[in-house]
């Protein structure tokens, strides 16, 4: 019988660039000694992707950089990346990193024949072996283009330059600004074509994303989508690819809801720990009181909970919950319960999903929720909400995460089919509705569906007192389930009539 | 010699015996004797052999000629094969 055998071919070597999150797009970095384009428009973040490749490199990875600045000056770059907490000096002086800032001004300059770019060499072999550099970064070499007339020399001299970082063995990224048609504005693209990466900062509803791609990366697999990234003061971040699969593993451990009376009602344990679940009502019917108590739980069980708040403000909600005699505070003091409050238009949907990626890596907690998903409506559609939510779940699931989310269902439509078309992706889901019977108004609370459990189908009455919440038991009266003072009346009655009885 | 003929100073950056280094040195002392013969002091470094010269001179583009002197400073860049742009930029007036 013939035997299958696999060959496994040496892979492209890769040299990590430090960058959170893009080393598992491009599964394992830039690609070792060789250059590297980085295009995108101006304000891209090119220089910053650059020096944080260089500074990461020399931090983490005991690999020297030159950084060749033909745009900024040396003080002038320390001082922009000094609020990203980059001590370039410090790096300097410890010859971890050589800063050279190469400046032609065209004026100055008469060109009287033929000539080349030696001196350009020379200067980087110079910087190179003075530092033993492994990562060089030329930012922004096109400028050249700008300074010299002759783009005859030019371009053959950057072919050559290429060439000759590629024997120096040092893995080089070059920026490029984006031109018309092009990924850059000279086509440095067809000089440069190991690896292509271009930055794109967008503006959607007044909302901005910055997003990355990979347009060109041979000899290796890598991501293809438009990957959203964040610069904040830890520098660039990149969204990390979630597995889309269906293969994570679950658990069958419970949680409990933090309500004796709701666990009851989910099969006398609760909700499956790594679970998703969906919260929805109409305003003011407690769903931030469930998410709250749910919390609580997780707090109490000393697991740690982060709760993201899109509408009120953390020290709102503590004081709130404290009214139905729940205090949240004394688990924020200790750490366990972390509060994050923005707002759903500070920054984009696939932001809000980073800043919350970003916060369970800081914080690994064991439950989270999300209240309530349904304000992220004013910064995306409908399906970019789900496809956001698609991810977020996934990658709870892998973390074995419980999940809570609370949706805003609009009273005039209370149908099954709000809640941003999460109601099918989620594993529980619980409703909470008015009940308008006898002038007046009482909640109702059911649960539409819970995974893997036998669950109460039953409606029961969901109160909020200043005790707390609390779930009362069904009452069938002769004309179905009682709610509010007619339950309080057939209560009473019944009470009276076995007294009656039993005398 | 008339007294306003300006004394020139030159310094020609090249490297090594590269064509356009050896074609630069030819066409510099041959500009030099034809308009300003003997009134002239050019200095010639070859950035092989000191290469930290480059950074400190921003030399890109190679062969260059900084003039020091008269003022203003300029710097010529190629192999000095255009006779007229070379004056030019020397601010000689022909």
């Amino acid at each position: 019988m013939a035997q299958l055998r696999k060959v496994i071919l040496p892979q492209l070597p890769k040299t990590p660039s430090g960058i959170s999150g893009l080393d598992e797009i491009t599964q394992g970095g830039l690609p070792k000694g060789r250059p590297t384009l980085i295009c995108g428009e101006a304000g891209s973040g090119k220089t910053l992707f650059s020096i944080e490749f260089i500074v990461r490199g020399a931090l983490n990875y005991n690999e020297p950089g030159v950084f060749v600045a033909f745009e900024e000056k040396a003080d002038e770059l320390a001082t922009n990346v000094a609020s990203l907490g980059f001590d370039l000096k410090k790096l300097i002086d410890t010859k971890k990193l050589r800063v050279d800032y190469i400046h032609i001004e065209r004026a100055e300059i008469e060109e009287t024949g033929e000539y080349n770019l030696e001196g350009l060499f020379i200067r980087l072999d110079y910087a190179i072996k003075s530092i033993g550099a492994k990562r060089i970064v030329l930012d922004t070499i096109e400028n050249l283009f700008s300074g010299l007339s002759n783009k005859a020399i030019l371009r053959a001299e950057l072919r050559r330059l290429f060439q000759w970082l590629k024997d120096k063995g040092v893995t080089a990224i070059i920026t490029g600004e984006k031109g018309d048609g092009h990924l850059t504005r000279e086509g440095l693209e067809e000089y440069v074509s190991d690896c292509v990466i271009l930055l794109d900062h967008r503006v959607n509803n007044q909302i901005s994303t910055r997003r990355l791609r990979i347009i060109k990366y041979r000899g290796s697999f890598h991501g293809t989508n438009e990957y959203p990234f964040l610069i904040d003061e830890e520098g660039i971040s990149v969204l990390p690819v979630t597995s889309l699969k269906l293969n994570n593993k679950v658990s069958s451990k419970r949680v409990s809801t933090g309500i004796t009376k709701l666990d009851e009602m989910l099969g006398g344990k609760g909700f499956f720990k790594g679970s998703s679940i969906l919260v929805s009502g109409t305003g003011g019917i407690g769903k931030t009181s469930i998410a709250a108590y749910f919390a609580h739980a997780s707090c109490s069980r000393n697991d740690r909970c982060i709760y993201f708040a899109f509408e009120e403000s953390p020290e709102q909600i503590m004081r709130n919950m404290k009214s139905i005699g729940l205090d949240l505070k004394h688990y924020v003091e200790e750490g366990l319960l972390k509060f994050h409050a923005s707002r759903p238009t500070t920054f984009g949907l696939e932001m809000h999903l980073l800043a919350i990626y970003k916060l369970i890596r800081q914080f690994k907690p064991k439950s989270i929720i999300l209240d309530p998903i349904t304000n992220l409506v004013t910064v995306g559609t409908v399906s970019e909400i789900k496809s956001i939510l698609i991810r977020l779940i996934d990658f709870l699931q892998k973390e074995q995460i419980t999940v809570l989310f609370t949706a805003l269902t609009l009273n005039s439509s209370i149908n099954e089919q709000t809640d941003e078309g999460v109601s099918s992706l989620v594993d529980a889901w619980l409703m909470v509705r008015d009940i308008e019977l006898n002038g007046e108004r009482n909640r109702g609370i059911y649960i539409m569906k819970s995974r893997g459990m036998n669950h109460s189908k039953q409606v029961r009455e969901f109160i909020i007192t200043d005790k707390g919440v609390d779930i009362l038991n069904v009452i069938n009266g002769p004309e179905g389930i009682l709610v509010g003072s007619a339950r309080e009346a057939f209560q009473l009655k019944m009470k009276n009539e076995k007294i009656l009885f039993k005398k | 010699m008339k007294d306003d003929v300006p004394y020139y100073e030159m310094q020609l950056f090249i490297t090594g015996a590269t064509p356009n280094s050896v074609r630069a040195v030819a066409n510099m002392k041959k500009i030099c004797e034809t308009y300003f013969p003997g009134n002239y002091k050019l200095e010639i470094i070859d950035i092989y052999q000191q290469p930290f010269l480059a950074k400190d001179e921003q030399l890109i583009a190679l062969p260059m000629l900084i003039k020091s002197s008269p003022l203003p400073l300029k710097r010529l860049i190629g192999d000095m094969s255009d006779t007229n742009k070379v004056l030019k930029g020397l601010d000689y007036d022909l």
